[in-house]
C-alpha cells in the first residue's frame, strides 16, 4: 500500500466527505465490512436494510457500467450498483455467490454488489483518518474516511455521494482508487 | 392530528365546499336548480363558517354568516332568488375564496374589502323583515319509526324532549301497529306518534331533531292547518317515502356532508388509497406468478388448481378496478374554478364571454384532476386573451357581442377527453408561420400543412401575442401546457379555423396507477409499450424496409414512410434480433414526432401493469416512464413514447388526432 | 348526576377538543385512543354516550360500533361517529353497524353539545 498516510495534516485541503455523511464517519459507529478482491470497505450499519444474494437485474438504458440495473425488492424498484465498477475497476462477474447489500440513504434505497460481507466492526472517531486527495476530485468523494486495521485498512463508503445518481457523472479516476486497493 | 394538519384539512375541505357552492350558484343561474340546490349552497357556506370559527377567522365567519342569513330566507321561501341576490351571493363566494386564500397564506386580506358586500347582504336580508314570517306558526309531525329504530340506540322519548325545547308539543300515540303480545318483538319499535308543535320555527329546525332517525322512520311534516307555511308550493306536505317527500336528510346539521344533490366526496388520505392500490398491484403480480407456476405442473396432479387460479385472477381484476375507482374524482372540482376565472378575466379584458361547462361529472384520477387546474387555467386564459375578440370587433365580424367558451369532459374508452372550444378569431396561420420563421423554428422555405402550423404554437418559447399582456404572459405558453399534459400521460391537440374559433382537445388517462401495456421482448429484456400510444403492430416485409442515408431505416406502410427505431440499438441491449424483417414493428403515435416504428424482437402479450416509480430510488430516464413487475417477478421498464426517438426535432411532423387503436394482426 | 361521555380518537388534539367542549357543558368525559382500548374501558365502566372517530389503528370506529352493539349491556348506548369522512358510504357503514348519529369534523362546539344532549337525553 503506497498511500501517503502522512497527508492527514489538518492543513491539507478539504477533507472530502469526512463527517459530511450522516452517521458515517463523524461518530463512532458500527460498520459492515465487505470485500472486493482484497480490499475492505465499510458501510454504516445504520444504513443497511438487508443483505441478499445476487439476482438478475433489468438493465437501465444509457446507464454507466457500474449501474447494473434494477430489481424488484418486494414491490419496490431498487437500483443495484456494482461497487467494484463504481470505484473504476472492471464490472463484477456476478454469480449466485455474490452479495447485494441493500442500503438506505435519505429516502433512497439501493443495492451494492460486493464479493462478500466479511465482518462487523466498531470504529471510534479518533481511528478514522481523512481520505487523502489523490489526483482528481471524484472517487475520494465516494469515501469518507480510512480506518487502519491490523491487517490492511477499511475504507468507509460515503453513501450519500454514492447514491447521488444518475447525475453522478463523476469522472472515473481509476488510478486513485486502484492506489487504495494496494 | 396536529393543529397544522387540522388547518390544512380545513382549507382543503373549504376549497371543495367553495367548488360546490359555485356549482350550486351556476345551477341557480342556469335555471337548473331544484329544491336541494339552495340547501346545498347553504350547507357549503355553513361548513366554511363552522370550521372558520374554530380557527378564529372572524371576518370570514362574519361574511359567511351574512350570506347564511340571506340564504336562510331564500331557503324558507321568505325571499325569492333573483339576479341581484344571486350576484350578491356570487360576490360573497368570491370574497370567501379571497379570505380563505389570505388566511391560508397567512397574509390576511386587505382590511374592509368585504364591508360593502356585507352591507349589501344585510340590506338584502332586511327586505324580508317586512315580508310575511318565514315559518309557520306550528307544525304537525307524523312520526312512524321502523322496527329497527332502537338498534342504533335512538330513543323516541329524547326526540320528544328535543321537540319540546322548540315549543309546546301535543303528543298522540298511534298504537295501530302494535302486534299481539305473543308476536311482539321486544327489541323492535311498534308505536307511532303524531306531534303538534306550537312554535314559529323554520322547518329545518324541526327536521334537525329527526336528523339521525331519518333513515329509520317515516316522517311527515306539515304546517298546522289553516296557516301558511314559510315554504309554500315548493315544498308541499312532506309525506311518506313514496311521495318522494320523506324528510330531507340532515339539512344544516350534516353541513359538510351533503347527502343529496351536491357531490359526495370521500375524504380519505390519498396515501391510504395508494397503499391499497399498491397492495392490490402486488396481489396481481403474485397471482400471475402462481398461475405461471401452476402451468408448469402436470394438470393431473392438482385438477382444480388452474381453474381456481383463473377465478382468483378474475376477482382480482375486479378488485383492482374497484380500488382504482376510489382514486377517481369528478372533474367538477377543477371545472368549478373556471367560471370565476372567466368572470374576472372578461372584466379585466373588457370582453363579454359566456362559459358553458358540460360533463363535469366525468371522473378521472385524483392526481390528474389536481394537476389539471394549471393547464386548464392557462388554456382558458389563452382563449379569452387571444381567442375571443373585443365585443366591437365581434359585432363588426358579424358575430354576437358575447363570445362563448365551451369546456367539456367525457370518457371515451380508457381515456378522458377534455375539450375547450371558443368561437373567437382562431389561429392566424400566416402570422404563426411568420413568427416561427422569424424565430428560426422553421426553415424559410419549408412548406407546412395547416396542422403542422397549428402544432408550432406548442413549441417552446413560441408566443404570438402582439402585445404582451399580463393575462397570458410571454413565452410561458402552450409548450408548458403540453408538457404538463404529457407529464400526466396525456396528449393535447388543436384544430382551428380562422375567424370562427379554436378547439383544444386534451386526451388523458383515467388513472396514473395502472396502464394497459403491450409487453415486448428485446434481447433478454422486456419492455412495456403503453397501448394508448400504439397504432398497430406488424411483422414487416423485407421489401418495405428502406435505408435512408444518415437517417437510419424507414418502413413503407400504406404509401407513407415511418421512421424505424430499433429499441435494441436505442437502449443498447445485447443479443437482440438485429434484422427488422425478423422482428416486429410496433407503430406508435407521438405528439412531437408523428408516427414511429419501434423495432422489437417479439410481442409477449398484452396486460394491465401497475406503474412503479423509478424516480423514487433512481431518477428519470429519457424514454422511460416508469417500471413494473412482471408475473415472474422481474422488473420491466415502461416506455415513455413522448421521450423516445430523435430528441427535439425542430420540425414537428403532422399529428392526426388519434384514438388508441386496438392491436392489429401481429398480436393475434 | 353528570352524564358520562367517552371520546375515542387516535388524534389527541381531537380528543382534547371534544373533551374540553363537553366538560365545559357539564359532561364527565373519558378518553380512549383506539377502538380496542375503548372497548376494554367500556366493559369495565360503561358510559352514557360514545363519540368515536372512524379511522383508527387497532380497532376502527365501525368495528368498535359493531362490538358495542354485540354486547347486551352496551346495546342501548348512543354512539356518535365523529369523522371528516362526511360522505354517505362511510356513514352508512357506521349506521348499519349501529351508530346512533354523526358529527362532522371540524365540528362546531355548540353543535356537538346540542347533539350529545339530543342523544343522551
Amino acid at each position: 500500500m503506497d498511500l501517503p498516510m502522512t497527508t492527514h495534516t489538518p492543513s491539507h485541503g478539504p477533507v472530502a466527505g469526512f463527517g459530511a455523511a450522516p452517521g458515517a464517519a463523524g461518530n463512532a459507529g458500527q460498520f459492515i465490512t465487505c470485500t472486493l478482491d482484497d480490499a475492505e470497505f465499510g458501510i454504516d450499519i445504520m444504513a443497511v436494510r438487508e443483505i441478499k444474494g445476487w439476482t438478475d437485474t433489468t438493465a437501465i438504458p444509457h446507464a454507466p457500467p457500474w449501474m447494473r440495473g434494477v430489481i424488484n425488492l418486494r414491490g419496490v424498484i431498487v437500483p443495484i450498483l456494482d461497487l467494484r465498477a463504481r470505484f473504476g475497476m472492471a464490472q463484477t462477474q456476478a454469480t449466485r455467490m455474490h452479495v447485494v447489500v441493500i442500503i438506505q440513504a435519505g429516502t433512497r434505497l439501493a443495492g451494492l454488489l460486493v464479493d462478500a460481507v466479511s465482518d462487523i466492526i466498531a470504529v471510534a472517531p479518533e481511528e478514522v483518518r481523512p481520505v487523502p486527495e489523490i489526483g482528481a476530485a471524484a472517487p475520494e468523494r465516494l469515501l469518507c474516511g480510512l480506518v487502519p486495521r491490523e491487517r490492511g485498512m477499511v475504507a468507509l463508503v460515503s453513501l450519500d455521494h454514492l447514491l447521488s445518481f444518475p447525475d453522478a457523472a463523476l469522472p472515473q479516476t481509476a488510478d486513485a482508487v486502484l492506489a487504495l486497493h494496494s | 392530528m396536529s393543529f397544522d394538519h387540522l388547518r390544512a384539512t380545513y382549507f382543503e375541505e373549504s376549497a371543495e365546499l367553495l367548488d360546490s357552492a359555485y356549482a350550486a350558484l351556476a345551477e341557480l343561474a342556469e335555471g337548473r336548480a331544484d329544491a336541494e340546490t339552495v340547501h346545498a349552497l347553504f350547507r357549503a357556506i355553513h361548513s366554511i363558517k363552522g370550521g372558520g370559527g374554530a380557527f378564529g377567522f372572524e371576518r370570514l365567519v362574519r361574511l359567511a354568516h351574512a350570506m347564511e342569513t340571506l340564504l336562510d330566507l331564500l331557503r324558507d321561501g321568505a325571499l325569492a332568488m333573483d339576479a341581484g341576490r344571486h350576484a350578491l351571493l356570487l360576490r360573497g363566494a368570491d370574497a370567501l375564496a379571497d379570505l380563505l386564500a389570505a388566511e391560508k397564506a397567512g397574509t390576511g386580506a386587505p382590511p374592509g374589502g368585504e364591508d360593502a358586500l356585507m352591507q349589501a347582504l344585510h340590506a338584502a336580508a332586511e327586505t324580508a323583515a317586512t315580508a310575511p314570517p318565514a315559518a309557520a306558526a306550528g307544525w304537525r309531525l307524523r312520526f312512524t319509526p321502523r322496527p329497527a329504530l332502537f338498534r342504533n340506540a335512538n330513543e323516541p322519548l329524547l326526540l320528544v324532549r328535543a321537540l319540546r325545547r322548540l315549543g309546546p308539543v301535543q303528543v298522540t300515540a298511534d298504537l295501530s301497529r302494535l302486534p299481539p303480545l305473543e308476536r311482539l318483538e321486544p327489541e323492535d319499535a311498534h308505536l307511532g306518534w303524531v306531534f303538534e308543535l306550537q312554535a314559529d320555527v323554520p322547518r329545518a329546525q324541526v327536521e334537525e331533531v329527526f336528523e339521525f332517525v331519518a333513515d329509520d322512520c317515516m316522517l311527515a311534516i306539515e304546517p298546522l292547518a289553516g296557516e301558511t307555511p314559510g315554504a309554500p308550493a315548493a315544498e308541499p306536505v312532506l309525506g311518506s317515502e313514496a311521495a318522494s317527500a320523506t324528510i330531507a336528510p340532515p339539512a344544516i346539521a350534516d353541513a359538510a356532508g351533503p347527502t343529496t344533490g351536491a357531490p359526495q366526496s370521500v375524504r380519505v388520505d390519498v396515501a391510504k388509497i395508494d397503499r391499497l392500490v399498491n397492495l392490490v398491484g402486488e396481489l396481481v403480480i403474485n397471482q400471475a406468478m402462481l398461475l405461471q407456476l401452476g402451468g408448469t405442473l402436470p394438470p393431473a396432479l392438482c385438477p382444480g388448481l388452474i381453474a381456481g387460479l383463473e377465478t382468483l385472477s378474475q376477482h382480482l381484476r375486479e378488485l383492482q378496478e374497484g380500488v382504482m375507482a376510489i382514486r377517481t374524482q369528478p372533474v367538477k372540482s377543477v371545472f368549478a374554478r373556471m367560471p370565476r376565472l372567466v368572470r374576472d378575466l372578461s372584466a379585466q379584458l373588457g370582453k363579454e364571454v359566456r362559459l358553458v361547462v358540460t360533463g363535469e361529472a366525468t371522473e378521472i384520477d385524483k392526481t390528474v384532476v389536481e394537476q389539471l387546474a394549471d393547464p386548464l387555467t392557462h388554456l382558458l386564459r389563452n382563449a379569452l386573451d387571444h381567442g375571443i375578440e373585443a365585443p366591437e370587433q365581434r359585432v363588426a365580424a358579424g358575430k354576437p357581442r358575447q363570445g362563448t367558451v365551451h369546456l367539456s369532459a367525457e370518457q371515451r374508452g380508457g381515456r378522458i377527453l377534455i375539450e375547450l372550444t371558443d368561437d373567437g378569431r382562431g389561429i392566424d396561420r400566416a402570422r404563426v408561420l411568420a413568427r416561427a420563421r422569424e424565430r428560426g423554428l422553421v426553415a424559410a422555405e419549408a412548406e407546412l400543412t395547416d396542422s403542422e402550423v397549428d402544432e408550432l404554437i406548442f413549441q417552446p418559447g413560441f408566443s404570438t401575442a402582439a402585445a404582451i399582456s399580463d393575462i397570458s404572459g410571454r413565452g410561458v405558453g402552450m409548450d408548458v401546457v403540453r408538457r404538463s399534459i404529457q407529464a400526466l400521460g396525456g396528449r393535447i391537440t388543436v384544430d382551428s379555423r380562422l375567424g370562427s374559433g379554436s378547439r383544444f382537445v386534451l386526451s388523458l388517462p383515467l388513472t396514473l396507477a395502472v396502464l394497459d401495456g403491450l409487453v415486448v421482448a428485446v434481447g433478454r429484456e422486456a419492455y412495456i409499450v403503453p397501448i394508448a400510444a400504439i397504432a398497430e403492430s406488424l411483422r414487416p416485409r423485407r421489401e418495405d424496409i428502406h435505408a435512408v442515408v444518415g437517417r437510419g431505416e424507414v418502413l413503407a406502410i400504406r404509401g407513407a414512410y415511418v421512421p424505424l427505431l430499433p429499441l435494441h440499438r436505442h437502449f443498447a441491449v445485447p443479443d437482440a434480433q438485429p434484422d427488422p424483417a425478423r422482428g416486429i414493428v410496433v407503430i406508435v403515435e407521438t405528439d412531437h414526432a408523428g408516427r414511429m416504428g419501434l423495432l422489437v424482437d417479439d410481442l409477449v402479450g398484452q396486460q394491465q401493469v401497475v406503474v412503479k416509480s423509478l424516480e423514487a430510488n433512481y431518477g428519470p430516464i429519457d424514454g422511460i416512464g416508469g417500471a413494473t413487475i412482471l408475473g415472474d417477478g422481474r422488473v420491466a421498464l415502461i416506455l415513455d413514447i413522448a421521450g423516445l426517438g430523435p430528441a427535439a426535432t425542430t420540425r414537428p411532423m403532422p399529428t392526426a388526432p388519434h384514438r388508441a387503436a386496438p392491436l392489429q394482426p401481429a398480436l393475434q | 348526576m353528570a352524564k358520562r361521555v367517552m371520546t375515542v380518537d387516535d388524534s389527541r388534539t381531537m380528543r382534547e377538543m371534544v373533551a374540553f367542549t363537553l366538560r365545559k357543558a357539564g359532561f364527565e368525559v373519558s378518553e380512549a385512543e383506539d377502538g380496542r382500548k375503548a372497548l376494554a374501558a367500556l366493559q369495565a365502566a360503561p358510559v352514557d354516550v360514545v363519540i368515536t372517530d372512524l379511522n383508527m389503528p387497532n380497532m376502527d370506529g365501525v368495528a368498535l360500533i359493531r362490538a358495542l352493539r354485540a354486547d347486551a349491556r352496551m346495546r342501548a348506548v348512543p354512539i356518535l361517529m365523529l369523522t371528516t369522512e362526511s360522505e354517505a358510504a362511510k356513514k352508512a357503514e357506521g349506521r348499519s353497524a349501529g351508530a346512533t348519529g354523526w358529527l362532522v369534523k371540524p365540528f362546531d362546539p355548540e353543535k356537538l353539545i346540542d347533539v350529545v344532549k339530543r342523544v343522551a337525553g
